[in-house]
Order: structure tokens, then C-alpha cells, then sequence
């Protein structure tokens, strides 16, 4: 088997083990704590900073039946939180010592409190994220958001942060920003070489490797994918936005790429690219933290926005040489699709065709999603994107 | 007074005052324009209608808009819209109903059109959709927008913290955005003086409702309390006429309590009180009379509501302080019961069980809200577990009729009923 070939089915292991072993031999061996989080982005550097594992969840996809999480959720409420509940109540969380719940949307938010209620040995954090984005205000906020943060890990793992480990951190997790934007680039180039599904694969173990071994993945994999001889196809460059919490599940991706259309950009797994460069090493560590956030992270639905709303997209579409955008949200995700018809406008201004669809984690059945993209693609490439 | 009957009471004083009031309102945002006004767009939540009022500004609430929209029977047609205009069936029905609204040419109660924001203030308390909300409504209306950010009070407590990076955002922000606005300067004496009068109407607002742990309760907290939330939550906190309404409010409950009169509902005074019910969750308001006669034909009296609290949770002491206005209005905001991690709701919920002697409670989740509705059902367990209560579950919307059914919920609530009967042995 191809090295390439390992590293993917590595990767796939890692994604489709819910049950985290990867998590519980890394504690075996080095006698830490981990500390999991929910979607869409949280610092890591804190975590690791603290001498903790940190861990991305982001649902069961389709690999789990949900027998306990639909008694917690009327149906009228996104997939994602009755998976997590699911896999809580099913043993498979109880490697992570601690949970954080970022500040998304409403969802995520009581369900941080559920944690309280229903895991009262375990840490809950909500993290809450400021909305205003000016330094004296907001920052220090979500600094002082951050410190407190930061003793509740000193009193988790006995591990306190010091300035110095929160650089190391910041820098690792650099490495991993700047790799994971090279992937992403090269992708965009060469979207024969590098196909969404392994990128995605790729991203979903960053959720769970110790970042040094997820660095290393990441350049191996870049290293021989370029080797590999892939053939391009006739298809047409889609931009996919929507799913920044829920995923989709990974047969759906699959089903996406076989439609006729290369995905060029995504919003999948944004923990390691809410943060768009690199965060300075030199000053106060955890001020260049909030600074980051505060003024280089990316456009989401759960950031309030009100002067430039869908000009990040725009963006992407053009540095991208896309044809068209694919709307690919969950369904009764509000904040996605409260968000979807302003990002729509916006599109719509500078004349980008654009198609959309709904999905849940586990979606079964791909055949008529599959068939409006492949109708979608067709037609941009016939009649152009714009 | 006494020879009036008590219907004739509430609709002679407290309820015309309330009347009175709204007509005002509306009858000021018809001629804002005439007039020179300036109008502010705010939410319900955690609102600073005291501030926005010291400028000499006018405000409207999207919520209420939609809210009494579907009393009127008109949301629907405003959800439709909006979902013609391609916003999707799943998201929360207040904003569609509102944009639907704004797109039909925004007419008022008496069908005169309403004026269009000339600043939306984002208070955004509780609930991530207003976010997105006014970001719809910025889309349309090119005017200023300004941001105030609630911390959520995940851990059931609020910190320096959370209050400094309010007080700041009112200081650098709110306050700024409202002088320009206005062309006034921030007057502290008028700001203190309206807190004064909202602490004064507070007192009597949290007395009524604390009023139904008499028995029988002269009050449905509920179904009769999304009226007397009515001046505090909305336009009028901080108002003489407001305070007066309450002073008058709670004469009259006095004297119900005194001739051990029950609630009065749209078909006149309730005789018997059979059911003392706690209720967590919004009102539906395309049905609303239909689903309180589901209530009164059972002769269930609802004791206690979280409805009640979500534009202030008064009964734990909070008064807005004229000695401190600007850190109470931050601690108000962070308050509001939507703002309440779960444990504290359900402990709130718990608690109202225990002190208004309530036989059950009747989980009412409607599928806009995911704020209220996330979580309820792990809500209801736990609250049942705490009380030795049986809950209740029911689902609708609040002004979508297509997630209103009434043959269902009434089934519901009348096996809901039976039970509860059977487990007080048949008494009433
Ligand atoms: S899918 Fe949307 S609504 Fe559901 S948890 Fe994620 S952000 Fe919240
Ligand atoms: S989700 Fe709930 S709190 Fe938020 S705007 Fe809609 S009804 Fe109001």
C-alpha cells in the first residue's frame, strides 16, 4: 500500500473511532488530561499551554444511531447536539476531562449547561466570544475571558500557563495554521491532486493528533500527494459555505466531488483556520491571542458583521477562480441560515451563481443532492459562473 | 369599586390605563415623522428603553411588532413572504413574521404605516438571533447600527467582569450613538430620574405576581401575565404612567385577593381554581385566547411563568438603581431570563413549583426559539426528579399557525389533566 495510503487510512481510523482511543492511549502514555471542544473555534494554545490535549468534536456524523440523544432534542433542533449527547451518554466522551462550548449560537450555548447538569464531574466552560471587535473593549473582555479560562485548566490539569509555554503553543499552532493554508492553496491550484474528500480527512484529525504529529502529517501528505499522478477532469470550481458547525457526512463530500465539481474552498473544520495568519511570538502572548480574533479571523455566522457581510466569499470565489457557490448548511442551523440569504444578496450584486441544499450529520441519501450540484456544475461550466 | 365586578374593575383602570398607553405609543410612531422624531429599533430582552427614552427618542420593539402581527392574524401572510423572499421554513418565525412585515409597508394597529429605524440598537441579550436579526434588517435600511453585547451568564453568576465590558460599551458606544441621534448630550438627572420610576413600578410588578401564591391565585401568571408584563418589558419602564399602572394594577389585586376572586379570563372571572400549573416557555400567539381556554375550561390557573421573566427577573431583589444607572442597567441585562444558564432556570422553575404550591408544570417548546427551547426536555426531567412533579410537554410556535394544532395540544393538555387529577385523588 501507497504511503499515501496510510496516512489516509489513518486518518479515516481517526475519524471514525468515536470513541477516542487515540485520546485515551495519549493519556496512558503521558499521564495528562484532555479537554474536548465543540465547534466552531477555540484558542488551543490554551489548552496545550496548560499541559492538555485539546480535542475537536464535532458530532457523530452518520456513524452513530442515536437511541438517547433524540429524547433530549425536539426534532426541530439541528443534529449535532443530540450526537454529542449521544456519544456522552454512551461512554465514548469520557476520556475528555473537561468540554468547552464556544459562543456560536443558542444550541451549543444550553448545551453547555446541559453538560453542567448532566456531567457535574467534569469541567464545563462556555466561552464567550465578544462581538465588539475594538481592542479596549471587546479585548479585554476576552481577555480576561481567556485568564479565566486559563485557572480553571491550572486547576484541572495542576499545570499553570506561563508565557512562555503559550508561545511554544502559538507557534505549533502557526506551523499548523500555515500548513493547513498551503493545503488549502494547493488545492485550490491543483484540485485534481489534492481531492476535498482527503483534505477533509486530513482537517478531522487535526481535531484529535497532539499538533506536532498533525504538522508532520500535513507535510508528509503534501510531500507525496503531488506524486501521485492524479489526472484532472472537466470539472467546475465550486465554493461551499454553510457548514461551519455540523458536518456533512463524509459519503456526502464524496458524493459533492463526484457531481462534476471540484471544491475549491470550504468552511469545514474551521478550529485550525478561524484564525487567518499567523499570531505574533513576540509581546504579550495571550493579547496577541485576542488581537487575532479581534482582527484576522474569518467572516462566520456567529460573528456580528454589519458593514462588509459576504464580501469574504466574494473574496474567496475571485482568489479562487471559482464558478459558482454551493450553500451546503445544516438544517434548523439558525445562525447558517439566517445568514445564507444576505450572503445570497450579496452574491447575487456581483452576479455569481449559486445553488443550495440542506443536510443533516447523517443524511443517508446523497442521490438528489448529488444530482441538483451535477446540474448546477454543468451549467456554470456551459453558461459561466457570473 | 367594590359594587363593580371584577372584570369591569380591570378593564375600568388598570387595563384601560394599558390601553392608553399603547394607543399613545402607536399614535406617536404614526407622526414620528410629521414631528421630527427619531426612531430607535431595540430588542425586548435586556432593553434600555430608560436611556434611549432621556433622549428625547422614540422606540420600537420587532418582537411585539410580530407578536401582535399574529393576534392580529396577519403573521402568517408576513411568513410567508419572507420565505418567498427566501428564507428558510427552519429559522425563528419573530424575524420573518417582522421582515414579511417591513415589506408590506410596516402598518401599525390601526393600519397606519410605522416608521422606519433611523438607528437599530442591537441589544443582544440572550438570544444569538438578534445578531442576525438586525444584520437582516441593516440589509435594508441603510441606518446606523449600534451594538450592545450581553455576556451570557453560563455559570449562573455575573462578574465584574461581564458588568465593566457592559458599562464600557454604553460609555463608548450606546450612549455616543444616542447624542448623535438625538443631537442631545447624555443627561444623567433624567436617566436617574426614569430609573427611580422603573424601580417604583418594579415593586408592585413583582407584588402582583408574587400575588398568585394566594389561594386561589387572583392572577394567572401567564396567560394574564403577557399583559402585565405588558409597560414594564416594552415602551413605558421607567414612566409615571407606567408606575401608575401598576399602583392601579395592584389596588385590584388586593382587592380580588380580599374576595378571593380568581383570575379573569376572556370569558369573565374564573370560579374554581382546580390545577395550580407552572409554565416554562413563550405564549403561541396566533391562537392565544384558543390555547388559554384550553387552560381555563380545565380550570388550571398558571401560578408562575418564565415567560414572565424574559424582559427582567425581579422577584430575586434586582431594582434598577438610580444610585448606580449605568452598572444596574448592565446587571439588568445580564438578568433577563433567557440570559440564565439551564441550572438556574430549572433551579428557578423548581423553585416556583415548591413556592406557589403549584400541582405540576406544562413545558410549552415552540420550534423558533432554540434560546428557550434547547434543552427543555432535559429541563423537564430534571425538574420532575427535584419536585416529585409530572410534567407536561407541549410544541407549537409563537406566530407560525402551521406548528399550532389545536386537536393535539388540547389532547395533550387534557390527558395532562387527568393525570394530575387522578394523582390528587379526584379533589378540586
Ligand atoms: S448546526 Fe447551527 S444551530 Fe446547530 S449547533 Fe451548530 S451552529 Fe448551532
Ligand atoms: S430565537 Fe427566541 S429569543 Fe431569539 S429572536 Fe427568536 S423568539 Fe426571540
Amino acid at each position: 500500500m501507497s504511503e499515501i495510503n496510510d496516512i489516509l487510512n489513518r486518518c479515516q481510523e481517526l475519524y471514525e473511532d468515536l470513541s477516542l482511543g487515540y485520546v485515551q492511549r495519549w493519556k496512558e502514555m503521558y499521564g495528562k488530561k484532555a479537554v474536548g471542544f465543540l465547534p466552531v473555534y477555540v484558542p488551543r494554545e490554551l489548552i496545550r499551554a496548560s499541559g492538555m490535549l485539546p480535542v475537536g468534536i464535532m458530532g457523530g456524523g452518520d456513524q452513530i444511531e442515536i437511541i438517547r440523544g433524540d429524547a433530549y432534542f425536539q426534532s426541530y433542533i439541528c443534529h449535532i447536539p443530540r450526537s454529542v449527547i449521544e456519544m456522552a451518554l454512551s461512554g465514548k466522551l469520557d476520556c475528555l476531562d473537561g468540554m468547552m462550548f464556544p459562543s456560536i449560537c443558542d444550541v451549543i450555548r444550553n448545551l453547555s449547561g446541559m453538560w453542567q447538569l448532566m456531567f457535574p464531574e467534569k469541567l464545563s466552560i462556555y466561552f464567550d466570544s465578544p462581538q465588539n471587535f475594538e481592542s479596549d473593549t471587546g479585548g479585554i473582555f476576552y481577555q480576561n475571558e481567556l485568564k479565566r479560562i486559563l485557572d480553571e485548566f491550572s486547576k484541572l490539569s495542576g499545570i499553570t500557563a506561563t508565557d512562555e509555554s503559550l508561545r511554544d503553543a502559538t507557534a505549533l499552532y502557526n506551523q499548523n495554521r500555515r500548513l493547513t493554508q498551503q493545503l488549502y492553496r494547493r488545492r485550490a491550484d491543483k484540485p485534481w491532486e489534492i481531492p476535498t474528500s482527503e483534505l477533509y480527512l486530513l482537517l478531522r484529525a487535526g481535531n484529535i493528533l497532539e499538533v506536532t504529529e498533525h504538522n508532520q502529517m500535513l507535510e508528509r501528505y503534501m510531500a507525496l500527494a503531488s506524486k501521485e499522478n492524479r489526472k484532472p477532469l472537466d470539472n467546475s470550481r465550486l465554493v461551499l459555505n454553510g457548514s461551519f458547525c455540523e458536518q456533512p457526512p463524509l459519503g456526502l463530500i464524496r458524493a459533492l466531488e463526484r457531481a462534476g465539481g471540484y471544491i475549491v474552498d470550504d468552511d469545514f473544520v474551521l478550529a485550525g483556520r478561524m484564525i487567518k495568519s499567523e499570531i505574533p511570538l513576540k509581546g504579550d502572548p495571550l493579547e496577541n491571542i485576542v488581537e487575532a480574533y479581534l482582527k484576522d479571523s474569518k467572516d462566520v455566522p456567529f460573528k456580528y458583521n454589519i458593514e462588509n457581510k459576504g464580501d469574504e466569499l466574494v473574496e474567496s470565489f475571485r482568489e479562487n477562480r471559482a464558478d459558482g457557490v454551493i450553500f451546503c448548511a445544516a438544517s434548523f442551523c439558525d445562525p447558517g441560515l439566517l445568514e445564507q440569504p444576505m450572503l445570497q444578496g450579496r452574491l447575487d450584486k456581483d452576479k455569481i451563481a449559486y445553488t443550495s441544499f440542506q443536510f443533516a450529520e447523517n443524511t443517508g441519501q446523497y442521490q438528489v443532492i448529488r444530482e441538483q450540484v451535477g446540474t448546477f456544475s454543468d451549467t456554470i461550466k456551459l453558461w459561466g459562473g457570473q | 369599586m367594590t359594587e363593580k365586578t371584577a372584570r369591569e374593575v380591570l378593564k375600568d383602570d388598570s387595563m384601560m390605563i394599558q390601553k392608553k398607553l399603547i394607543s399613545g405609543h402607536y399614535n406617536n410612531l404614526a407622526q414620528a415623522r410629521e414631528k421630527g422624531k427619531k426612531i430607535v429599533y431595540t430588542f425586548v430582552p435586556g432593553n434600555i428603553i430608560e436611556l434611549v427614552r432621556s433622549f428625547g427618542l422614540l422606540s420600537m420593539l420587532p418582537e411585539i411588532d410580530s407578536l401582535q402581527s399574529a393576534m392580529r392574524k396577519k403573521s402568517d401572510q408576513y411568513v410567508a413572504e419572507a420565505e418567498k423572499m427566501g428564507h428558510s421554513e427552519d429559522v425563528c418565525t419573530y424575524v420573518k413574521c417582522h421582515i414579511g412585515m417591513i415589506q408590506s409597508g410596516i402598518p401599525g394597529p390601526d393600519g397606519r404605516p410605522l416608521p422606519e429605524p433611523d438607528l437599530l440598537l442591537l441589544s443582544y441579550t440572550g438570544c444569538f438571533t438578534f445578531l442576525k436579526w438586525f444584520e437582516l434588517l441593516r440589509q435594508r435600511f441603510k441606518c446606523p447600527v449600534v451594538l450592545l453585547q450581553i455576556p451570557y451568564q453560563a455559570e449562573g453568576k455575573i462578574t465584574k467582569d461581564m458588568r465593566d465590558y457592559i458599562v464600557k460599551q454604553l460609555k463608548d458606544d450606546v450612549i455616543p450613538a444616542l447624542e448623535k441621534l438625538s443631537g442631545m448630550k447624555y443627561d444623567e438627572e433624567r436617566f436617574k430620574d426614569a430609573m427611580r420610576k422603573s424601580s417604583q413600578a418594579e415593586e408592585d410588578f413583582v407584588w402582583t405576581l408574587n400575588s398568585a401564591k394566594q389561594k386561589p391565585s387572583p392572577i394567572d401568571a401567564y396567560f394574564g401575565g403577557v399583559y402585565y408584563v405588558g409597560p414594564i418589558f416594552t415602551y413605558f419602564r421607567g414612566t409615571d404612567e407606567a408606575a401608575e399602572y401598576y399602583r392601579v394594577l395592584r389596588e385590584e389585586v388586593t382587592q380580588r385577593i380580599a374576595r378571593k376572586l380568581g383570575p379573569i379570563t376572556p370569558e369573565g372571572p374564573m370560579r374554581n381554581e382546580k390545577f395550580r400549573i407552572v409554565v416554562e416557555g413563550p405564549p403561541n400567539w396566533t391562537h392565544f385566547r384558543e390555547f388559554w381556554k384550553m387552560f381555563y375550561d380545565e380550570e388550571a390557573v398558571v401560578v408562575a411563568s418564565s415567560y414572565t421573566k424574559v424582559g427582567g427577573v425581579y422577584e430575586s431583589g434586582f431594582r434598577h438603581d438610580p444610585e448606580n444607572p449605568l452598572s444596574s442597567t448592565a446587571d439588568y441585562c445580564l438578568g433577563c431570563y433567557t440570559n440564565l444558564s439551564l441550572p438556574s432556570r430549572v433551579e428557578m422553575i423548581t423553585n416556583y413549583i415548591r413556592d406557589f404550591q403549584a400541582d405540576g408544570f406544562i413545558v410549552h417548546s415552540v420550534k423558533s426559539c432554540n434560546s428557550f427551547s434547547a434543552g427543555q426536555l432535559l429541563m423537564l426531567r430534571e425538574i420532575e426528579t427535584r419536585t416529585g412533579k409530572s410534567g407536561g410537554f407541549i410544541e407549537s410556535d409563537l406566530v407560525d399557525s402551521r406548528y399550532f394544532s389545536p386537536s393535539n395540544i388540547k389532547n395533550r393538555l387534557e390527558s395532562y389533566f387527568q393525570m394530575l387529577d387522578q394523582k390528587k385523588g379526584g379533589r378540586s
